[in-house]
């Protein structure tokens, strides 16, 4: 009797449990189709054109703002560049500058005057004319802002006495000139950069700083539609776009998904139609599979471990020369790169104007690495701390890992290193004091211009700030600064070797690599073109 | 009931008001300026001077903590340092998207976990029993991290019973109004949206489910195994009463207090608590809020998200207290 009853519930519990699950699954054969987006082709209507659809974008992250000019931050850039438009673009897949809102360009002799012609016959989204006296507008905003404020305007141009731009004055309905008060070279790169986006004067004056942040307006291939925080952005296409048969898709929905096992997993099951941050273990599975294909975001990065040279044994050139022979980079790359990466040599990586080729990085070989510590007087090696980044990042994918076989090959010749991990706040913040002896760290860069990461990471200007080193040379510091303001391009390039050949021997950093960050999307998606400053225009993709 | 209802929330204020200084002072031991962290590694030390003076940051902790108490107030949750929003605007739809989940995986938690409770009591040491008990014992110790990425490798990859991710379809969104879907969707007669947004809650509810249901079912076979031995039990069934009867009406009902209790601490805790399942399954919740939040060392949103959570906490508690009188008739308050 008992046994009878129990096993008659047990059935019951079961028949509940599949009938639960087989409804579930209803929406498999059925109606509810909406969300296996495979079925691209048919919300576009015409299946022969390859216009339309709508394109769902996976990320790691949602953007902290939709107004570019109030933040640092990569996620909100990645929408933004389809919202709003700059008056020079790079190119694609590289930071050659091309004409955006502006057609032409002139600069005088001295590199203190640029005049630009605009486009003409562009209108922003709330239907506003854009013309000179918006690009007007748009600058004095930024340069009348707090330095807070406006956060790249003032890294970029500096504000007040260190200003660069001294005016940008109308010239008619289409000519706008930029006088600056000293010669700035990457001068046509900085405008180019995603930050510096025109957007509409009226509805910034509409809405107020504050509220312009989550109400854009621009001038670019989509419009702003909804934003669902950590959750959606949805933007759609602007019909009344200058550019002729852009954009092509009708919708791009930017979806924040936190864990980049689940963004896979969604590209996978159709939810989402392209996927930032694949981890480099998953590329190989991603190639295999027939509905998928794998995209490499080229380049501009570096990955590296930073010696403070103001902590012993550091201060000892010779003991930095040994950490760089004694570290296997090739090893690290292999096995957490998945060889998606090129060991790095110079701060810079080779696809930036500058790089000097004929450094030869130091090789791997730890019985040099062993006579250089004996000449500094440590044949017994030393005790350390070695950090190790707590977070995945496209230039370090697993710091943990990374760590444990440099502290093996720092063993190999003596050295006994402690692996030590901070939450990532407070990583940055010491690490930043100088606290770290050794600390993995990264940069990618902004312009594609080599001061962005040589004065940017190495320069005595920015112990505190980005220069975790506490690296100081003078003789460098003198290149950088004249670098800085040197029009003639092979005269510049020639400092930035320079500066790259003082940085190899002395060797306050151990470059260890520049990786090819991974994005995934479906067969049928074409035209995307990764970017690698990491922000994707995406107005000529389109569904096959 | 009116006054203990109102002592119980008079002595909410030194509980919450004790709890705004403790979170106040550690995320201010930690190191970390927010406004370095939330302008970047690009920006220029006059920008985070700038920042941090704005922020009031430069400011002595008392002259803060007083501002910020003064604040709350006035119902003043402070701005995200991040966003520049409003907590108090921000906050809602991250709270509802939690409240939305923590509630499925709740009823989920509750029927399964009381009920099999239930049937390993009745028939204990039987095959029933021990194979619930070992599932209630993986069940509390399983990491949800692994469970969860099983769920949708399992039912989504393989199956494709269920989305793997978010809380809507996203090429069909949900017109937000209450900023819970299942009844934003019934609210604009959308019943073919509730489908897919319940679809979207079956992997983290089951997910988030998987712990409480294991406490619950616990927690419910030894409360019922210690009443199902006592005289009025046996009465009830020598008066030939039936033996499902005897259990789910006579026996549950003296032996849910506890269980009762149990609930109302995980509802509460799967409100602040769901920041893995939130992860995993990007569910926009507000574990995930005062989470990046932390990262970013955005002091309001952290404060105020913390104190939003725990103030529901009490009041789930509070309210489960109250239930017991209705239970337990022999329970008083005066």
């Amino acid at each position: 009797m008992r046994k009878g009853k129990l096993g008659l519930f047990a059935v019951m519990m079961l028949l509940v449990l599949s009938t639960v699950l087989a409804a579930c699954s209803g929406g498999n054969d059925g109606g509810g189709e909406k969300d296996t987006g495979k079925d691209n082709g048919s919300s576009s209507g015409d299946a022969s054109s390859d216009h339309g659809g709508t394109l769902v974008f996976g990320r790691g992250g949602d953007s902290t703002s939709l107004d570019p000019s109030r933040t640092t931050e990569g996620e909100t850039f990645k929408v933004t560049i389809n919202l709003y438009e700059t008056l020079l673009t790079f190119e694609d897949e590289g930071t050659a500058v091309e004409p955006g809102l502006a057609k032409t360009w002139e600069a005088s002799e001295d590199g203190l005057t640029y005049t630009f012609e605009l486009q003409e016959g562009v209108k922003f989204h709330d239907g506003t004319d854009f013309n000179a006296e918006a690009v007007v507008k748009n600058f004095e905003r930024w340069a009348n802002g707090d330095a807070e404020q406006f956060p790249y305007y003032n890294t970029m141009f500096g504000d007040g006495d260190g200003s660069i731009i001294e005016s940008v004055t109308a010239e008619g309905d289409s000519t706008v000139v930029f006088t600056l008060t000293r010669p700035q070279a990457p001068f046509l790169k900085n405008l180019a950069m995603d930050m510096f986006a025109i957007a509409s004067p009226t509805a910034i004056e509409e809405y107020g700083d504050d509220d312009f942040e989550r109400k854009p307006v621009g001038t670019g291939p989509f419009k702003f539609v909804e934003w669902k925080p950590n959750d959606s952005i949805t933007v759609e296409r602007f019909e009344d776009y200058w550019q002729a048969d852009l954009p092509k898709l009708d919708k791009i929905i930017f979806r924040s998904i936190p864990d980049n096992a689940t963004r896979l997993n969604a590209l996978k099951t159709g939810e989402i139609d392209l996927a930032d941050g694949i981890n480099p273990s998953d590329g190989a599975s991603v190639e295999s599979d027939p509905e998928l294909q794998l995209f490499e975001r080229p380049s501009m990065n570096v990955g590296y471990l930073g010696l403070t040279v103001t902590r012993e044994p550091f201060d000892n050139k010779l003991v930095r020369q040994a950490m760089n022979h004694a570290i296997d980079k090739q090893s690290i790359i292999d096995a957490f790169f998945e060889g998606r990466a090129d060991i790095a040599v110079n701060p810079i990586p080779s696809s930036i104007s500058g790089y000097n080729d004929e450094i030869e990085g130091y090789e791997y070989d730890p019985e040099k690495a062993k006579a250089l510590l004996e000449e500094a007087g440590y044949a017994d090696g030393f005790e350390m701390e070695l950090w190790a980044m707590p977070v995945p990042r496209p230039y370090m994918p697993d710091g943990q890992k990374v760590a444990e076989v440099m502290q093996k090959n720092l063993a190999d010749i003596g050295v006994t290193a402690k692996i030590v991990s901070h939450e990532w706040a407070t990583y940055l913040d010491l690490a930043e004091k100088g606290e770290a002896d050794a600390f993995m760290l990264g940069w990618t860069g902004d312009n594609g211009d080599p001061d962005n990461f040589i004065y940017a990471l190495l320069d005595e200007d920015n112990i505190g700030s980005n220069n975790y080193t506490y690296f100081k040379n003078d003789e460098m510091h003198e290149l950088l600064i004249a670098a800085q303001s040197e029009i003639d391009e092979e005269k510049r390039i020639e400092l930035y070797k320079k500066a790259q050949e003082i940085i190899h021997d002395e060797a306050p950093w151990v470059p260890l690599a520049h990786s090819t960050p991974l994005l995934a999307g479906t067969k049928d998606l074409t035209g995307f073109l990764p970017h690698p400053t990491g922000s994707d225009l995406l107005s000529g993709v389109s569904f096959e | 009931m009116l006054s203990y209802i109102g002592k119980r929330l008079l002595q909410l204020i030194p509980v919450l008001l004790g709890m705004t200084f403790i979170v106040f002072m550690i995320i201010r031991a930690i190191p970390g300026n927010p406004a370095q962290v939330i302008l970047g590694q690009q920006a220029t030390e006059e920008a985070v001077a700038a920042l941090t003076a704005k922020l009031g940051l430069d400011k002595p902790w008392y002259t803060q903590y007083f501002d910020y108490l003064t604040g709350i107030l006035t119902g003043d949750l402070g701005e995200s340092m991040r966003t520049r929003a409003p907590v108090a605007e921000e906050v809602w739809p991250y709270l509802a998207a939690t409240f939305e989940l923590a509630l499925f995986a709740m009823i989920i938690a509750v029927v399964i976990g009381i009920n099999a409770g239930i049937v390993s009591a009745w028939f204990q040491n039987s095959w029933f029993d021990y194979a619930a008990m070992i599932l209630a014992l993986v069940g509390v110790s399983m990491p949800i991290f692994w469970l969860g990425l099983m769920g949708q490798w399992a039912f989504a990859l393989e199956l494709s019973w269920l989305p793997t991710s978010g809380r809507e379809p996203v090429r069909d969104p949900v017109t937000a109004i209450t900023h819970l879907y299942v009844v934003d969707t019934i609210i604009a007669g959308r019943f073919d949206q509730l489908w897919q947004v319940l679809r979207h809650l079956v992997l983290p509810g089951l997910a988030l489910a998987t712990i409480p249901m294991a406490i619950i079912a616990r927690m419910t076979r030894s409360s019922m195994l210690e009443v199902m031995r006592s005289d009025y039990v046996r009465t009830a069934r020598a008066k030939g009463q039936k033996m499902f009867f005897v259990v789910y009406k006579h026996a549950l009902k003296n032996a849910i207090i506890p269980v009762l209790t149990i609930i109302g601490l995980q509802m509460g805790m799967l409100l602040g608590g769901a920041i893995l399942t939130e992860t995993i399954f990007a569910w926009p919740g507000i574990g995930r809020y005062i989470y990046e939040a932390i990262g970013y060392r955005d002091y309001p949103v952290i404060q105020s998200g913390i104190l939003i959570v725990a103030f529901f906490f009490v009041m789930i508690n509070l309210i489960v207290d109250l239930l017991y009188s209705f239970i337990d008739p022999r329970i008083k308050y005066d």
